[in-house]
């Protein structure tokens, strides 16, 4: 423990010098980043530039390959880390909702509560109406994931992550997947959880949701975090010239 | 001599030695009292080992590191390789000739871990390849959520792929019913006889074949329906479960099965 480097303070998730590569393909170059205590940061850049691997390294789905990972007071890239713990603390959202088709929707939400928290099965039942209530879908419990439309899967998706009551929400292009007209349900959601204080870190493409939700927004191109900074400043008077090819592509 | 009866001699023989109506009427009784159940209990006992061998190879087998492979996919190729008929002899008369005795004497034991053993094998196989075919994001939303890697597995990750591969189970199934019969190989007490033993004893004293019909018919009342209820079982989760589900919504004839051979290499 002697040996233990200092603590982070008002950072909800600390990154630094973390490095990714597959192969001899470098994927993440020296990212030093912090998350900090209710904010929405999102991550934009082309694809291939990192950000959803970035994302993955936060809850160690990816094994970063060197650099520190820290929540809250808990480094997760310590040898002897408790990787599940950690994991539970942190939510995330997919692009592809991965909900579990062979269980209910309300299945979906209480598993982890149940084999994770070790919540009794009846707590965990109201525990998953009330989270589906708040994103518009209580009267879903019983149905299969299959039987819902992509924007309600994402949603209940988001409840199963806020379920476990995560101190951080990561959303890995949480509406890339989705039909144009189901896309706002979802952002709708999202906006809710920024200004009610979640702490969030959101790869995206919705370059207007970044603008209005997000406190700061971190550029990423060939592996480096570029630029990062207000929404304002990154959008309107962009310099650096990655970025301002990037947005003369997509706004 | 009267040449023109000969062809109805010959069609008689032909009926008399595989379908004599009495001698069949006389070893059904035997064979639904005592074989049916016997081949019922061997057949299920080796079904219940080979699903549970079957699970730990199959983890075994979709390890990342080769030397928890190893083991795996020795045990797979050799007793998938073997013919059936050495892997029970040298289970039921090569183990307790060497001293190991686990069930004593008892044929069914050995017979049941012999063909556990091979129905292990396949069914192994089937289930690495259903575990397999289960989306990656299934397992990294369930670690997402905090679950350990055993518990993402089991409550997550293998009940799908299971599902996936319900039709080569149900072939897997059959095989292990039909190759119950094997038990003959290790000799049987009275009381101990599953079918084909039966039919057999009765061949040898009346040297008629009918009841080896009788006998294959009993094996065809335990192998169709069995296919077709877990075909059954099948289709009700492919679709999800039928909640008030009006009553004369179920068809009169089953729809025909899926080939149940699918995961069977041939």
């Amino acid at each position: 423990m002697s040996a233990a480097p200092q603590a982070p303070t008002a950072a909800a998730l600390r990154v630094t010098a973390l490095s990714k590569s597959y192969g001899g393909n470098t994927v993440l170059r020296d990212i030093t980043i912090d998350i900090r205590r209710g904010e929405t940061l999102c991550l934009i850049g082309p694809s291939g530039s990192g950000k959803s691997t970035l994302l993955k390294c936060l809850n160690l789905l990816e094994a970063p390959d060197s650099g520190e990972i820290w929540l809250g007071e808990t480094c997760l890239t310590a040898p002897r880390a408790d990787v599940d713990a950690a994991r539970a603390r942190i939510g995330m959202v997919f692009q592809h909702f991965n909900l579990f088709p062979h269980l209910s929707v309300e299945r979906n939400v209480t598993l982890a509560l149940t084999s994770v928290k070790g919540m009794g099965r009846e707590q965990a039942r109201q525990t998953a109406l009330r989270r589906l209530d708040a994103v518009g879908l209580a009267g879903f419990a019983d149905r299969r994931p299959a039987q819902l439309s992509g924007g309600q899967q994402q949603r209940v998706a988001i409840a199963r992550a806020l379920a476990m009551e995560p101190e951080v929400m990561l959303f890995d292009e949480a509406t890339s997947a989705l039909d144009p007209e189901l896309v706002k349900d979802v952002l709708a959601v999202m906006r809710d959880l920024a200004s009610g204080g979640m702490t969030m870190a959101v790869v995206t493409h919705e370059m207007g949701f970044a603008r209005e939700a997000a406190d700061r927004v971190a550029f990423m191109c060939d592996g480096h975090l570029a630029e990062i900074d207000t929404p304002d400043r990154i959008f309107e008077s962009a310099d650096h010239p990655r970025l301002r090819q990037f947005l003369s592509q997509v706004l | 001599m009267a040449l023109s009866s000969s062809p109805d001699l010959a069609s008689n023989a032909l009926v008399n030695t595989f379908f004599d109506g009495d001698l069949i009427a006389r070893t059904f009784p035997r064979l639904i009292t005592e074989g049916l159940l016997n081949t019922v209990v061997i057949a299920s006992g080796a079904i219940v080992v080979g699903v549970l061998i079957a699970l730990l190879a199959a983890m075994l087998l979709l390890s990342d590191r080769w030397w928890i492979r190893l083991p795996a996919r020795l045990y797979v190729d050799v007793f998938r390789g073997l013919p059936v008929i050495i892997t029970v002899m040298l289970v039921g008369v090569g183990l307790p000739a060497a001293g190991i005795r686990p069930f004593g004497t008892d044929p069914f034991g050995y017979a049941i871990l012999a063909i556990g053993i091979i129905s292990g094998a396949y069914t192994a196989e089937i289930f690495r390849s259903g575990i397999q075919s289960v989306d990656p994001g299934q397992l990294q939303a369930a670690r997402s959520l905090g679950l350990s890697y055993l518990k993402a597995m089991r409550l997550v990750v293998v009940p799908q792929g299971i599902r996936r591969v319900l039709p080569a189970m149900a072939g897997q199934f059959v095989k292990d019913i039909k190759e119950s019969s094997l038990v003959y190989l290790l000799g049987l007490a009275a009381g101990q006889r599953e079918l084909y033993f039966i039919a057999q004893e009765e061949v040898a004293r009346t040297y008629n074949s009918s009841p080896l019909i009788a006998a294959g018919l009993c094996y065809l009342s335990l192998t169709i329906p069995m296919t077709y209820l877990v075909n059954r079982l099948d289709r009700r989760l492919r679709e999800g479960p039928h909640r008030r589900a009006p009553a004369s919504v179920e068809p009169d004839l089953p729809q025909p099965p899926v080939p149940s051979t699918a995961g069977e290499p041939r």
